[in-house]
């Protein structure tokens, strides 16, 4: 039998196919023109029209999240390819399944800075797992597997395939499946046997242990697994910014988010513990505050399935490589055999945790400036839209408010961008993750200056029928910023206004741009009116929904500790320290 | 600040060269010294990189080269290891000079390549401190131009780090 001949375009939108791809978003333009023309005839791939090329690699990020799957999408050459650059940055730094196609100038004119050309393989390397270059359309097919392979297998990341346009005009054999050789590529996911073993000895023999859980977790698909475990074990547990949900927030063992902004008894019960289970964590400064300070008295277990994170911040006493669910399952039969059915004797651990609970729980002193408190706004939103929808935030103050008031039972239901930190994330991700799981109430948690980055996605989501949710926690400014210019820069804002505000020039009137977007657009100035908005939202799906919260700007984010401290000097609210020793 | 030999196996991959050397700037590691070429396997390359580690562990950067899906295998060579350095070196010379140059040349085991009335071609391979011993005794004759490879390692014995890569 002889093989089809196709256009290297055909090969691409093909490849997708047989991949299982049903739904990538892009932009065409130019140099990856020859691929949008079959991709229009495609019955099994859904593409999705955006108006910025950042919004489709982020949408394609929040359907990964939302999802496990690998997300797609496609940029032209130059500039369309560059505008990718953020959100691939941000696939990088958060460990996000990314398949990025890109066109670029034809392969006789690389190299002579060629009407948009930009050399996007370069640019890229230092954000992206791996990338290829495509000159040829024979080599299509394996490109595009072997990106799909590395992007979704060991420690997930973003992959871009660059296409040259004359490699999608010109015609070649397609074969299928091809053969991909990656001799370099073989990601651990099974952990040593020995290493097992010593963590559960570990585990049996600590006074104080404590899991500190990250975004690992959530990708490699381990929170039931982490569930029985916690239970064995009977430990508390931290999930970071990146692994909110990985446990449910409603079990008692749970303390919630350590670092930057966690809970006083989450960043406590870290310093304190003598023994830290890491489970898909990688000791970032915003949990670890002053690394040297960070759980001074703890040995640690670190389980990862990227053997540089093992060691790179934090010394590691029992060293695992693999993927979290494999070592979890493996780490519970073994502990389960080393405990010979007697749990750890945890109770001075845990009155000194329950003390903790008690006297610092997560709250917030509500303000009396006539405006929303944001905190009570997102709590309600959480509260009435439960744990099955998805809340997709930006950056900032409602982003952290988002992972601290929202109570998360199940992964893949927080999306955040926690590693790069990029504003403009949530209303594509959001978009993103209701192509994925289209059954499910998605929210897109934003801040003023956030929406203004990427907002422009909403004509995306209207014509293409996403009716995702959009809440504005509008404080009229840069909000984190602002709150650092108030604590340490002697409240001098420079820069942070931005005039969203009821009682400023509203530039611009987001109620009206949301309705110019075709969406229902809502704004909420009295607490009485939140519920029946948040109602009216989640009601609301022949379009989008946005509304707009006009809240307090003088709202911080408590607890909190200041850059460049101990956790141990964590605030529990604007002058007031925990007390630490002695029961006063 | 110690020095480390690092011999890497890779695949023959565009750019391949770009990753590394990206990746060694990106983590804060100085390349004192870095040589690519083939390798006895077809399609894969050799590459040996001297790095000078100032504090950061170099396990960290071996993990991170590890993770470049074109890297196929990283050994750190012992201090004892079979290190070469390659150097051609353009040596003013006159009649009353040239004798005393070969003499150096001679005594060093280095070559003369290239002769003209008025200077001299010389190529030696050594090691580190070979060459620049060497230099040295050059040096007041005046050194017109210098080239140097960077150094070629390769651990002593029978092994090889090509042993057990499947192709």
């Amino acid at each position: 039998m002889t093989n089809e001949v196709l256009t290297g375009a055909e090969a691409i939108v093909r490849s997708l196919e047989l991949l299982g791809v049903t739904d990538v978003f892009g932009l065409p333009g130019g140099a990856i023109l020859p691929t949008y023309d079959p991709l229009m005839d495609s019955k099994k791939l859904r593409h999705i029209l955006v108006r910025h090329e950042q919004g489709a690699g982020h949408a394609a990020e929040g359907y990964a999240s939302a999802s496990g799957r690998v997300g797609v999408c496609i940029a032209t050459s130059g500039p369309g390819a560059t505008n990718l650059v953020t959100a691939i940055a941000d696939a990088y730094m958060d460990s996000v399944p990314l398949l990025a196609i890109t066109g670029q100038v034809g392969s006789h004119l690389i190299g002579t800075d060629a009407f948009q050309e930009a050399d996007i393989v370069g640019i890229t390397m230092p954000i992206t797992k791996h990338s290829f270059l495509v000159t040829r359309p024979e080599d299509i097919p394996e490109a595009i597997a072997a990106a799909y392979l590395i992007a979704s297998t060991g420690r997930p990341g973003p992959v871009l395939v660059d296409v040259t346009k004359d490699a999608q005009q010109n015609k070649a054999e397609f074969i299928w499946p091809p053969k991909v050789d990656l001799p370099g590529y073989k990601p651990v996911t099974k952990p040593h046997g020995k290493q097992i073993q010593a963590a559960a000895q570990l585990i049996a023999d600590s006074k104080r242990p404590i899991f500190y859980v990250g975004g690992g977790v959530i990708r490699s698909g381990a929170a039931k697994e982490l569930l029985k475990l916690a239970e064995l074990v009977g430990a508390p547990v931290t999930t970071t910014l990146m692994a909110r949900g990985a446990f449910p927030d409603s079990h008692p063992q749970h303390l919630g988010m350590p670092g930057m902004h966690g809970t006083v008894p989450a960043v406590m019960g870290l310093q304190r513990a003598d023994l830290l289970i890491t489970l898909g964590a990688r000791f970032d400064d915003r949990v670890t505050g002053v690394a040297k300070s960070f759980a001074p008295d703890a040995k640690v277990i670190h389980v990862d399935i990227d053997p540089a994170e093992i060691g790179k911040i934090r010394f590691a006493d029992v060293p695992i490589v693999g993927d979290a669910k494999e070592v979890i399952t493996e780490l519970t039969a073994e502990l389960t055999t080393a405990l010979k059915g007697k749990k750890p004797d945890m109770a001075e651990w845990w009155r000194f945790i329950s003390g903790l609970l008690e006297r610092y729980p997560l709250g917030y002193t509500p303000h009396e400036d006539g405006k929303l408190d944001p905190q009570r706004v997102i709590q309600r939103i959480g509260e009435l839209s439960g744990p099955e929808a998805i809340f997709a935030a930006g950056v900032g103050q409602h982003q952290m408010w988002s992972a601290q008031f929202i109570k998360y039972e199940r992964p893949n239901s927080w999306l955040n961008s926690g590693g790069a930190g990029t504003m403009g994330y949530s209303v594509p991700a959001a978009m993103g993750a209701k192509v994925a799981q289209p059954e499910r109430l998605v929210w897109a948690i934003d801040g003023d200056g956030c929406f203004q980055m990427t907002n422009q996605e909403l004509a995306t989501c209207t014509i293409n029928n996403i009716p995702i949710k959009v809440a504005i926690i509008n404080n009229s400014s840069l909000g984190m910023v602002r709150q650092w210019q108030t604590l340490f820069y002697d409240k001098r804002y420079s820069n942070t206004d931005l005039n969203t505000g009821t009682d400023t020039i509203m530039v611009p009137d987001f109620v009206k741009l949301a309705e110019a977007y075709g969406c229902l657009a809502i704004r909420v100035e009295k607490e009485e009116e939140i519920d029946a908005a948040i109602k009216l939202a989640i009601e609301t799906n022949d379009r989008p929904v946005v509304i707009d919260f006009i809240v307090g700007r003088d709202a911080m984010v408590w607890p909190m500790v200041a850059a460049g401290v101990s956790n141990d000097q964590v605030q529990y609210a604007k002058d007031s320290a925990p007390i630490w020793d002695g029961e006063e | 600040m110690s020095k480390h030999v690092l011999s890497l196996l890779v695949e023959d991959k565009p750019g391949l060269l770009t990753r590394v050397a990206g990746l060694f700037a990106r983590r804060g590691f100085n390349i004192e010294s870095l040589a690519v070429g083939i390798s006895e396997i077809e399609g894969l390359s050799r590459i040996t990189v001297v790095v000078s580690v100032d504090g950061l562990p170099l396990e960290q950067v071996t993990k991170q080269l590890n993770k470049l899906i074109n890297v196929i295998k990283i050994v750190e060579l012992e201090p004892d290891s079979v290190q070469r350095d390659h150097m051609l070196i353009k040596v003013k010379t006159d009649a009353a000079t040239r004798s005393q140059v070969l003499e150096a040349v001679t005594l060093f085991r280095a070559r003369v390549i290239d002769v003209v009335s008025d200077a001299l071609i010389i190529e030696i391979t050594g090691d580190t401190a070979k060459c620049a011993a060497f230099i040295k005794i050059l040096e007041p004759f005046g050194i017109k131009e210098m080239v140097q490879s960077g150094v070629l390692a390769m651990g002593r014995g029978s092994k090889s780090i090509t042993e057990k890569v499947a192709k």
